[in-house]
């Protein structure tokens, strides 16, 4: 704990790098998995290879991944622009699957009926299919976001400083609590992130939330109880 | 014969789905339960096999209590058929019928035969055996839901809005086809439905009965449209509108029948010797 | 593409497949501590899971507590295990940090897998007169089984990746061309290290989809899937391949 509170500044301050690399890094995945989500949706035959291969992006192991892109990109493997690539990368192979799993999941028939009512392909994407499509897209960016924090700390092996650094520091100088702190660090930036996610879907889709509650009643054990519906 | 003594149903909650109800049904016959949708009808039928337990009263099956005997073998005696048929999704049509006798260590090859039998009593081609539910038409599905409850030769059969789920040409194919079966099978029959007309049909007695499972009307079709109990059961059953308020009306050719919007409904006959 | 035939030609490098770090050797390592990782991880999600899945309870707590897991980084917990329980049980860290890691994943799978299953189909078994043995392994556990595969499948990729950092406290596995790779500034040695891991991923992804199409039960292989439950995605890692092939 003296560690800890003897060193508060440090870790503040790689927090905030961390915090920086990996935000970054979600926007930009974010935003490349929508708009490949979306032709990959709409563009039949390109659906499972845009899936297939960012899905294979994922077992690339991060050290090599980082090694290599330079080669690709030309940026110094020890930049921080490396390590956002690299992350942006794996966000996209988990978070592709999540929107096209999501915009899937919109009904043909919800589809038809906004047709109907006169929305326009672009209209009913972003009125329509996109909220819609919402949740699983949420439960896929968690995912993401929790990963990309933890996964971030990777970059001080290639000389990228951020949270990592109290994990190579702490083991080259035997200080168990470094460790820990750095651990500690990680988890509770990923859990905020991931509750601030949470909270930002219930003001984003009011509608999911009553659906919850009426999940929770149909547990097998009151399942037998109530009138079929 | 199943007899509900004075049962109960409260959740925890306040509310109450079935509020004192008691009711015979008797042995070989077809006892309808009708009402609209959350008056208890589904929560009474689940009382039978115990998939709900009434907070107070009893039910009683051929004069026993049925919480004195435990309730899986309870519940393999009795025949359940459900909305959607309820089949499960990874056996095969023969399997699923046969599942109740496997459950009860009947042989492999006579569960089979047994299954192929019901297939033909419920008029389904034994081609179909092999097939898995997702395979079969709704009205095929419900058939091979028949089928099933009918497997281990239940004296009791309780069916939860069966044809409920069906296009209404596949249902009333379904409900001749119930008639005639109970009619070679003479089982006692529970049946839950919130459509008056095959209440009607296929009802011995039938139950008409409003929100907390409050028994409004008891007794046979004719009795019930000759005479309804209540100006609520005459509107519920329909009894001044439609194809049940018929008139007579002359024609060159005779006599025929017209309902409440003028529409011929047929052709009066005998009444030549009546009148 | 000269970067992918120098790392080609080290793979192909007789040297590489002789001596005390072949890459036999490597490879044999990083599958034991992920077969390993994975059983021992298996033995005590899936049955947990499926206690949760088939009693409705602990579902809250299970998913906080896999939340939770999910934020703690491997990297740093394997750091953490080896100073903890000193540099004699090194390996016994390695193999607990990647039990953690497998652990979330099968989880999920194991109760999710139940939790897709229709509330009617369950009911219809239990008013049939199964017992709720009966219903455990005649009904949920043939029907999660293909939700449960997908949870084995992402663990096993999570796994066969983050194995590559056990190389960092020494022990092995094919983290060992990259990491030294990376010290010797060696890109033939990282980029072929990370060819073959890549190729184990993708060679027990293909293992799994054989054995999904191999294990799913008969009746739901024509099946469309149940629509997206968003609840039910809720910490899913990418899909598995048999959905893929169901539509």
């Amino acid at each position: 704990m003296t560690w800890i509170a003897e060193n508060f500044e440090l870790i503040a301050s790689l927090t905030l790098v961390h915090l920086r690399q990996s935000l970054v890094a979600l926007g930009l995945g974010f935003a490349i998995s929508l708009a490949l989500g979306w032709v990959a949706w709409r563009v039949e035959f390109l659906r499972s290879l845009l899936v297939t291969t960012t899905g294979l992006m994922y077992t690339i192991p991060s050290l090599a991944l980082l090694m290599i892109l330079p080669v690709a990109t030309g940026m110094s493997a020890i930049s921080e622009g490396n390590l956002i690539v690299a992350l942006v990368v794996y966000a996209v192979a988990i978070l592709l699957r999540s929107v096209v799993d999501g915009l899937e999941s919109v009904g043909p028939e919800v589809r038809q009926a906004a047709t109907a009512l006169g929305y326009g392909p672009a209209r009913r994407f972003a009125a329509v299919e996109l909220p819609l499509a919402g949740p699983v897209i949420l439960s896929g960016l968690r995912v993401t976001a929790v990963s990309t924090i933890s996964l971030a700390t990777v970059g001080i092996l290639v000389g990228v400083t951020n949270l990592g650094y109290l994990f190579t520091n702490g083991l080259q100088r035997r200080i168990i609590p470094e460790v820990f702190s750095g651990i500690l660090a990680v988890a509770v930036v990923a859990l905020a992130i991931d509750l601030l996610l949470v909270l930002l879907g219930r003001a984003l889709m009011p509608w999911t939330r009553p659906a919850a509650a009426k999940r929770r009643s149909l547990s097998p054990h009151t399942a037998g109880a109530g009138e079929a519906p | 014969m199943i007899e509900f003594r004075t049962v109960a149903k409260r959740y925890l909650d306040g509310t109450t789905a079935v509020d004192n109800f008691s009711l015979t049904v008797p042995n070989g016959k077809t006892t309808v339960l009708v009402g609209s949708s959350g008056c208890g009808k589904t929560t009474l039928l689940r009382m039978v096999n115990r998939m709900v337990e009434p907070t107070s009263g009893s039910v009683l099956i051929d004069g026993e209590d049925i919480r004195s005997q435990p309730v899986v073998p309870l519940r393999r005696s009795i025949g359940y058929v459900m909305q959607n048929a309820g089949l499960l999704p990874h056996f095969t049509v023969a399997q699923n019928i046969s599942t109740v006798l496997r459950l009860q260590k009947t042989g492999r090859k006579a569960a089979e035969n047994r299954a192929h039998e019901l297939m033909e009593v419920m008029g389904l081609d034994t081609a179909l055996a092999q097939r898995y539910p997702h395979q079969l038409s709704g009205g095929q599905q419900q058939r091979v839901g028949v089928a099933r409850g009918l497997a281990a030769d239940p004296a009791i059969l309780l069916m939860d809005e069966p044809f409920g789920a069906v296009d209404p040409i596949v249902r009333s194919e379904l409900q001749k086809e119930l008639i005639r079966l109970q009619s070679e099978l003479g089982k006692t029959i529970l049946f839950v439905t919130h459509d008056i007309d095959e209440a009607f049909l296929l009802g011995d007695q039938v139950a008409i009965l409003s929100a907390g499972a409050n028994l409004l009307q008891l007794g046979s079709p004719s009795q019930i449209i000759e005479a309804p109990a209540s100006d609520f059961v005459a509107s519920f059953i329909g009894a001044e509108r439609g194809q049940r308020a018929l008139s007579v009306k002359q024609t060159p050719t005779g006599p025929v029948l017209v309902d409440g919007q003028g529409r011929t409904q047929g052709r009066l006959v005998g009444a030549d010797e009546a009148s | 593409m000269n970067l992918i035939s120098d790392a080609l030609a080290w793979i192909a490098d007789p040297q590489q497949w002789q001596g005390g770090d072949s890459l036999q050797l490597l490879i044999g390592q990083h599958l034991m501590y992920t077969a390993w990782a994975v059983l021992i991880a298996g033995a005590i999600a899936i049955p947990l899971g499926w206690m949760i899945g088939h009693t409705g309870k602990g579902r809250e707590a299970a998913m906080a507590v896999s939340g939770a897991a999910r934020a703690v980084p491997s990297f740093g917990l394997l750091i953490l295990l080896v100073l903890l329980m000193g540099v004699l049980h090194k390996p016994e860290a390695a193999l607990l940090t990647f039990v953690l890691l497998a652990i979330p994943s099968l989880l999920a799978g194991a109760y999710g897998g139940f939790e897709a299953i229709d509330r009617k189909t369950i009911d219809a078994a239990r008013a049939m007169g199964m017992t709720e043995k009966e219903i455990l392994f005649k009904v949920e556990i043939p029907l999660g089984l293909p939700l449960l595969l997908g949870g084995v499948r992402s663990a096993v990729l999570q796994v066969v990746a983050t194995v590559t950092i056990a190389a960092y406290v020494n022990l092995g596995g094919l983290g060992l061309p990259i990491i030294s790779g990376l010290n010797l500034r060696r890109f033939d040695m990282v980029l072929g290290g990370s060819l073959l891991v890549a190729a184990l991923a993708l060679l027990l992804d293909t293992l799994f989809m054989i054995l999904s199409r191999w294990a799913v039960p008969h009746g739901l292989r024509l099946q469309r899937r149940p629509s997206a439950n968003p609840a039910r995605m809720l910490f899913r890692k990418p899909a598995p391949p048999m959905q893929r092939q169901e539509r």
